[in-house]
């Protein structure tokens, strides 16, 4: 690992030498009071007032529609037609947060675990992802408590921290990373070893840890919790969809007489309709029971099956929730009862 | 403890009422708060903040069972449970519909009457930002509004929080959930968003209470309040003042237009 210092007022000629070479970058732009993901054409485009993004970038690697393929009928011949190469092109993301890079590891177990989703891999073989260390926090923040943190380094190519008025620390991780730095080599100088990261990042508490969650809910299938904590849900899929790690889709299909696409779009077990059967019968049959889902997929089933964590404590499903459904607050219970 | 703590743990304690649906401080702003006993009732507040539209749970089925329950909400929540019940969605003997006074006392609804006589002489003002960009966009020439609209509903990630926020959204199966056949494409693209906002629209057309849960509701802030309200300016102007029922589906034989006839 290499550590560099660049010039805070440099920054910007670097990310320009990255647009310059990189076909797609994507980084926060205002939006409203906000801040969102988008594709940027220049270094001013980046906004970095805002915490953090509405939504997660997951959308970089896994879109919220996709065509997982085309196909046209011609008499008795049907040609298929898969996602044309040029889809897939190198992309920086530029001012991921820690929360967000972590993600991209639960998401590529999923997405691997048993069958090679190749348009996923494609994606995410070609994302470079340069963070930024967080200096502040919000009361939604809570990546202590799921094993991330202000200034982790996990799953960065490199990492951003600003240290004060005039100057960053770049730390280089990866390849991919230092390909990053050497478009733009003069502009870096070796970091000084007593350059002190840890005291320029945000403070969170920890509330819980994640082994805890997942111990309090392994025999709490029964629980009357699930009902408390989900009484106010209103079913929608807000929560899943700003998630940087939920990745349930639908399949669609987008036929036109003798031809069509089939489609992969997001979807959410929040959704009533989520595990509805076709003969009327839905084995969640309430939002308790889907709330469960969410809660014991991420804090349960994944790391029993996947051996990692569903959640990165980015607090995006709280501050998107309509009615405030507070996941800090939520698992905060959870890790200081005994649920059976 | 308050008033409104004091009245709602009383009735749970009286035993006629199940359950109190109310607001409690949530993390930034005030919550629905379900209080099963006198206890839960202390969390209970009301103030102007208190913006939810709670008569959205009075149709689910998995809350509302044989037990009546008590409802402490604001004037949209006294409005839309007008609404729901001349659409025949909810029967009112299951319910205590209560809202609070500027005192912070309770007031307790009788009867149907009493809550039209209310939302009659308490309708608030309409918001003023609301118009102004209604406003704008009406004097946008069509191309420009076009244009807006399909930049701002390209945005919209299809989680349906507007759906799900909106009380009056109360069908067991929603169009865009239907897929035999499929009326709309239910993934997110920019002319299927706007084909999802414009039959949300319609549907809600006549019948919105204008309480503005659908866009506060949205993770990406889209101007989505604007159509409800707009439409509802539209109907008002063709058909007069919010009375009650559907106006789009309720048909007289002296309706001035002639398409009908």
């Amino acid at each position: 690992m290499e550590k560099l210092i660049i010039k805070l007022q440099d920054i910007n000629t670097w990310l320009d030498q990255i647009i310059e070479k990189v076909p797609r970058v994507i980084a926060p732009i205002k939006y409203g009071q906000k801040a969102e993901f988008a594709l940027i054409k220049n270094a001013t485009d980046v906004h970095y007032d805002s915490q953090t993004t509405i939504s997660s970038v997951k959308s970089a690697a896994f879109p919220s529609t996709e065509t997982l393929f085309a196909y046209a009928k011609n008499g008795p011949d049907t040609k298929l037609y898969n996602v044309a190469e040029e889809n897939f092109v190198n992309t920086v993301i530029w001012r991921a947060r820690p929360c967000d890079a972590i993600a991209f590891k639960p998401m590529t177990k999923i997405f691997n675990s048993d069958y090679q989703d190749e348009l996923y891999n494609k994606r995410y073989e070609k994302i470079t992802l340069v963070t930024f260390a967080c200096n502040k926090a919000d009361e939604f923040c809570f990546c202590t408590s799921t094993g991330g943190g202000p200034g982790s380094i996990e799953n960065s190519d490199a990492m951003v921290t600003v240290i004060d008025k005039e100057k960053a620390l770049v730390e280089v991780f990866t390849e991919k990373g230092q390909q990053l730095i050497d478009l733009a080599k003069e502009l870096f100088e070796k970091a000084d070893e007593s350059i002190d990261k840890d005291a320029v990042l945000a403070k969170i508490p920890q509330k819980f840890t994640k082994e805890q969650i997942h111990d309090h809910i392994q025999n709490a299938f029964k629980s009357s919790i699930w009902k408390a904590q989900s009484e106010r849900c209103l079913g929608c899929g807000a929560c899943a969809y700003v998630c940087p790690v939920c990745t349930c889709f639908d399949i669609q299909e987008d036929s036109h007489g003798n031809q069509g696409r089939r489609i992969r779009c997001w979807d959410s077990c929040g959704f009533q309709l989520y595990t509805q059967h076709t003969s009327g019968y839905n084995p969640r049959p309430n939002q308790a029971a889907r709330w469960r889902q969410r809660i014991l997929h991420k804090f349960l089933y994944m790391p029993d099956r996947l051996n990692i964590y569903g959640c990165t404590g980015c607090g995006r499903c709280s501050r998107a929730c309509p009615v405030d459904m507070n996941i800090v607050e939520h698992l905060t219970s959870i890790a200081n009862s005994i649920h059976e | 403890m308050s008033k409104i703590s004091e009245k709602a743990a009383a009735l749970l304690q009286e035993g006629a009422i199940k359950m109190i649906i109310g607001y409690e401080q949530g993390t930034e702003h005030p919550r629905p708060i379900f209080c099963h006993t006198p206890e839960d009732c202390k969390k209970l507040i009301f103030n102007d903040q208190c913006k939810n539209n709670l008569a959205v749970y009075l149709t689910k089925k998995e809350i509302v069972d044989n037990d009546k329950i008590g409802v402490i909400g604001n004037f949209y929540v006294v409005k839309t449970v007008i609404q729901l019940f001349l659409e025949n969605q909810i029967h009112l003997d299951h319910f205590l519909i209560m809202t609070v006074d500027e005192a912070g006392d309770i007031i307790t609804f009788g009867n149907i009457d009493e809550m039209k006589q209310y939302v009659a002489s308490h309708e608030p003002p309409a918001n003023p930002t609301v118009l102004a960009a209604i406003e704008k966009i009406d004097k946008m020439s069509r191309e420009e509004r076009w244009a807006y609209w399909k930049t701002e509903l390209s945005k919209c990630i299809r989680c349906y929080a507007c759906r799900a926020a909106c009380p009056l959204c109360y069908c067991n199966r929603c169009i865009t959930d239907v897929n035999c056949p499929q009326w709309l494409e239910p993934w997110s693209a920019p002319l299927s968003n706007i084909e999802w906002q414009i039959n949300r629209i319609m549907h809600m057309s006549g019948r919105c209470v204008g309480c503005g849960e659908c866009a506060a509701a949205c993770p990406l802030e889209l101007p989505i309040g604007l159509l409800t309200k707009k439409m509802g300016m539209d109907i008002k102007d063709s058909f007069g003042e919010w009375k009650d029922g559907n106006v789009l589906s309720t048909y007289k034989v002296g309706d001035k237009e002639n398409f009908i006839h």
